[in-house]
């Protein structure tokens, strides 16, 4: 440590830690290279998921079977869901949380730095189980992500390694929302009291309690089924006395929670484009704080939501229901402040923008979706039926992505001094909006059919639109490959023009008012005032 | 197929200008059951609410992109809170809300009254397969198993597929019209989902736990539904169909039930020959076994394994009885001493122990697995 003090002025011109290489980055403990891995972990697990998703809508481009087998692509579908989540958004958005809480808050770097890194080299480790489990005897588990047991009982040893790297992954999770907390309680600048804090990280600090409540949740859930398989228990097995409907009770204490996990920081991020770019201040701060905090409430008590066809009793229904469509209320008190906001503004339409206005009128969409599936008598018509595909598709590519893609844009001029491509970049908008709606919009029409998720072939009156949908899949799959290009180009290749200390005229955190662009290996040495 | 394809890519250009085609299915099928009417309608509601809050927001929101531009030199102004304002729009949603939860109140509490049916219809899941056994009202008694009667050649693309492709069983559940029919559904494995579209039922079937739907379809006629909870390698080929018929020929179709089960009562202690039993096995194992351990025998590699040479099929006959009879605990080996009667089940086994390469020329007598299952 005495090292650090006696070169602690001269430290402010490291453009990177004490090793070179490969060693740099497997011993860093600064924030800033810890962020710069969880975003190239997160876009590598995203590539991997999207290319089980376009071999998901290979097989699904005609009926009949074609491509795979019926459980492997029970394998796909399964593990195209669990990379996403675990693999692809969650990271993603922890690695917002490091590039930028502690530049937004004035911080010098996270409350834990080496716990910082262990958090993040858990996840290779977790992801390396979760892929290589397509390897082992049987493959890897086909149960669905949901791994309802007692299907997943019955899996191969695949099933162990995802409940293994669900748990290394879990940890993970847990360690770094413990660093996030601590972080923005302790290490705000002066004069950063909680309720001047950028609404981003508003939006972590309640995302971060939201995980450290609910992932221990799902390391129980899938301790249990792991002695059910192997330990002879009986949790999920009603000829021992246990009950299957109490393991989607459980899961589904985390994974409601969950959904707004991978929602709230796209809020987040969303509340900072907006007004930088409507060049005036976020309308109705303190109301978008509670709104994120009612909703983080909320996501407790309604669980059960996506159970209602397990047959519940009726003051149950109802109970979950009503629960429900309260979401409702505080979901629309933030898309009406983010319309206030632009109202009367002063707007131009850089790609961060046009995917936070993109990410507006989808997600809205998939709000709106989700209101319907909340009428409990009509989700007994929708209920694991490809409308379902297409509103959590709508809340978390068209929210939880674009609002990625929103912060990535908007802030990798301040992460490497430079501009991204913004024809390439607004290209990358208009592909990816259109093929996604080409993708996820005909699933409504196929659901309300009465077309079943999680099957590999269909019957013939689905065709239409099944192949509407893989041909917008490619689509939106080729057009990710451009996004890789443009990023690239800006981060390795170092391509693009200089960007001063704050090219959005907008933005006003401290990231754009206090530090260079790029933003200084140790920033904020010297705690900045805020006044 | 090479048509098709050229259709796709037409249909994609249509679907992008709006134009419909008679193929495509916008909405909810049409119901034929109360419930599902109701359901039917609260959707439209609930469309038509949705629609105005999207055009009123959306409107606002395009409205100030075209208006609120710096392009067209608009000047920020700089309010950024209005307590009235944010009240009044927690409030609005707040009522439209309980505007649509009373109706949806009503009618979870109709299509959860399952009290006083006419008839009552056990419903089983299996791995993969559904089983109907009529308990209480006309056609007591009355017990089959229904399975995916599509041709396997249709599915792997060597035979054109049919009308009802994927949507048609070998024997349907049949039910009279405007009587109340009450479901009991369980599961003997996993978690399956009974769901029948037209009738607004879906409900999970459980394994060691019984819940209960009910419908009174008012139209005779054939509707169709899929398994709609993963269940397994083949969730997407077992099939729903429920056949609605008018009293009269219901009553027809019990008597003719009835004397199929008669006729094909086996005398559990028939002595059986090779041939024979090696042939009803066959039938039994094409509809049983065939989608696990393929019909040459050979399973699929690293998942389900193969019986042909296999030491089961060809050591001591105790074990191999033992499986077909119990299951194997955590695979998806199923227990067919539930499913099938032991004069199946004895056929079967014969037909695995004579076929392909297997030769060990034992018949299995149904006697011997009454016996076993003791």
């Amino acid at each position: 440590m005495s090292a650090v003090i006696d070169s602690g002025h001269a430290r402010d011109e490291h453009a990177q830690g004490p090793y070179g290489g490969i060693m740099r980055w497997i011993t860093t403990t600064n924030h800033k290279d810890i962020g710069t891995l969880y975003l190239w972990f997160s876009f590598t697990m995203f590539l991997v998921g999207g290319t089980l998703a376009l071999a998901i809508r290979a097989e699904l481009f005609q009926p009949g079977l074609q491509f795979w087998h019926p459980e492997f692509f029970n394998q796909l579908t399964t593990m195209h869901g669990l990379i996403m989540v675990f693999g692809a958004i969650m990271p993603a958005f922890v690695g917002f949380a490091n590039w930028q809480v502690p530049m937004m808050i004035g911080a010098p770097d996270m409350a834990f730095a080496r716990l910082n890194n262990w958090s993040f080299w858990l996840l290779p480790v977790g992801a390396l189980l979760l892929v290589g489990s397509f390897f082992v005897p049987g493959g890897a588990t086909a149960a669905g992500w949901t791994i309802y047991a007692p299907l997943s009982t019955q899996m191969g040893p695949g099933m162990d390694f995802a409940i293994f790297a669900l748990h290394i992954m879990g940890a993970s999770s847990i360690m770094g929302s413990i660093n996030i907390i601590t972080t923005i309680l302790n290490m705000r600048a002066p004069g950063m009291t909680l309720i001047r804090m950028p609404l981003f990280v508003w939006t972590w600090l309640i995302t971060a309690y939201l995980l450290i409540a609910v992932m221990p949740v799902l390391a129980g859930a899938i301790t249990m089924l792991l002695a059910d398989r192997h330990f002879g228990t009986s949790f999920f097995n009603a000829a021992g006395g246990g009950d299957p409907v109490m393991f989607q009770h459980i899961f589904w204490f985390f994974g409601h929670p969950e959904v707004y996990i991978m929602i709230l920081p796209g809020f987040g991020i969303i509340s900072q484009v907006i007004p930088a770019f409507s060049r005036k201040p976020l309308f109705g701060y303190s109301s978008m704080v509670y709104a994120t905090a009612s909703i983080a409430i909320l996501s407790f008590i309604v669980w059960a939501h996506h159970m209602f066809t397990v047959g519940m009793p009726t003051a149950g229904i109802l109970f979950f229901m009503y629960a429900t469509v309260l979401i409702a209320v505080p979901t629309g008190v933030k898309v009406f402040n983010w319309l206030t906001t632009m109202w009367r503004g002063s707007m131009s339409f850089e790609t961060p923008m046009l995917f936070a206005v993109g990410f507006i009128f989808v997600f809205t969409m998939g709000g709106f979706t989700g209101l319907i599936l909340a009428i409990m008598p009509i989700d007994i018509q929708l209920q694991d039926t490809y409308y379902v595909v297409a509103h959590f598709h709508y809340v978390l590519v068209a929210g939880s992505l674009f609002s990625l893609f929103a912060g990535f844009y908007f802030w990798v001029p301040k992460w490497t001094g430079r501009m991204y491509d913004e024809t390439l970049g607004k290209w990358h908008f208009w592909l990816s909006m259109i093929f996604f709606n080409v993708t996820f919009f005909p699933m409504h029409f196929l659901g309300l059919a009465g077309m079943p998720r999680r099957i590999p072939d269909y019957a013939l009156q689905f065709a239409e639109f099944n192949e509407i949908a893989s041909i917008g899949a490619f689509g939106f799959g080729l057009s990710q490959i451009l996004f890789l290009w443009i990023t690239l180009k800006v981060t390795v290749f170092g391509r693009g023009e200089k960007a001063g200390q704050r090219p959005w005229e907008g933005a006003d955190t401290l990231e754009w008012t206090h530090l260079p662009s790029p933003a200084p290996y140790h920033s904020f040495h010297e705690q900045p005032v805020v006044g | 197929m090479t048509n098709r394809k050229v259709n796709g890519t037409g249909a994609v250009l249509l679907a992008l200008s709006g134009a419909a085609e008679a193929a495509y299915q916008w909405n909810l099928p049409a119901p034929v059951t109360r419930v599902a009417s109701e359901i039917y309608n609260l959707h439209l509601v609930m469309m038509g609410i949705i629609l105005v809050i999207f055009v009123g927001v959306f409107g606002v929101m395009f409205y100030s992109i075209y208006a609120h531009r710096k392009s067209v030199g608009h000047k920020a102004e700089h309010f950024h809170e209005n307590i009235t304002v944010e009240i009044i729009w927690a409030i609005i949603p707040f009522l439209i809300l309980i505007a649509v939860a009373w109706p949806a109140t009503k009618t979870i509490l109709n299509l959860k009254d399952t009290a006083s049916p006419d008839i009552t219809i056990k419903v089983t899941g299996y791995q993969w397969k559904w089983g109907y056994d009529y308990l209480k009202g006309e056609g007591e008694g009355i017990a089959f198993l229904s399975n995916l009667s599509t041709p396997q050649d249709q599915i792997t693309g060597n035979a054109p597929k049919g009308e009802h492709y994927l949507l048609e069983v070998d024997n349907r559940m049949v039910v009279p019209v405007n009587k109340k029919v009450r479901v009991l559904i369980t599961a003997s494995d996993v978690i399956h989902a009974w769901m029948v579209p037209a009738f607004g039922v879906k409900q999970d079937a459980i394994p060691g736990f019984v819940r209960d739907s009910w419908f009174r379809a008012e139209k005779e006629g054939i509707y169709r539904g899929q398994c709609a909870e993963l269940c397994g390698k083949d969730h997407g080929f077992m099939p729903i169909v429920v056949e609605v018929l008018s009293a009269e020929k219901y009553t027809a179709w019990v008597a003719e039930q009835k004397k199929k089960i008669a006729a094909a009562a086996d005398d559990p202690n028939k002595k059986w020959n090779l041939a024979d039993l090696k042939a009803r096995g066959e039938k039994v194992y094409a509809v049983n076994c065939v989608t696990c351990h393929q019909a040459n025998g050979q399973g699929v590699k690293g998942a389900f394994p193969a019986l042909d040479g296999s030491q089961l099929a060809n050591g001591p006959r105790g074990r191999h009885i033992e499986i077909v009879l119990n299951g194997k605990r955590g695979t998806t080996m199923a227990a067919f001493g539930k499913q099938l009667s032991d004069t199946d089940i004895a056929a079967v086994i014969t037909y695995e122990r004579n076929a392909w390469s297997n030769r060990t020329g034992e018949v299995i007598q149904p006697g011997e697995i009454g016996s076993a299952r003791k």
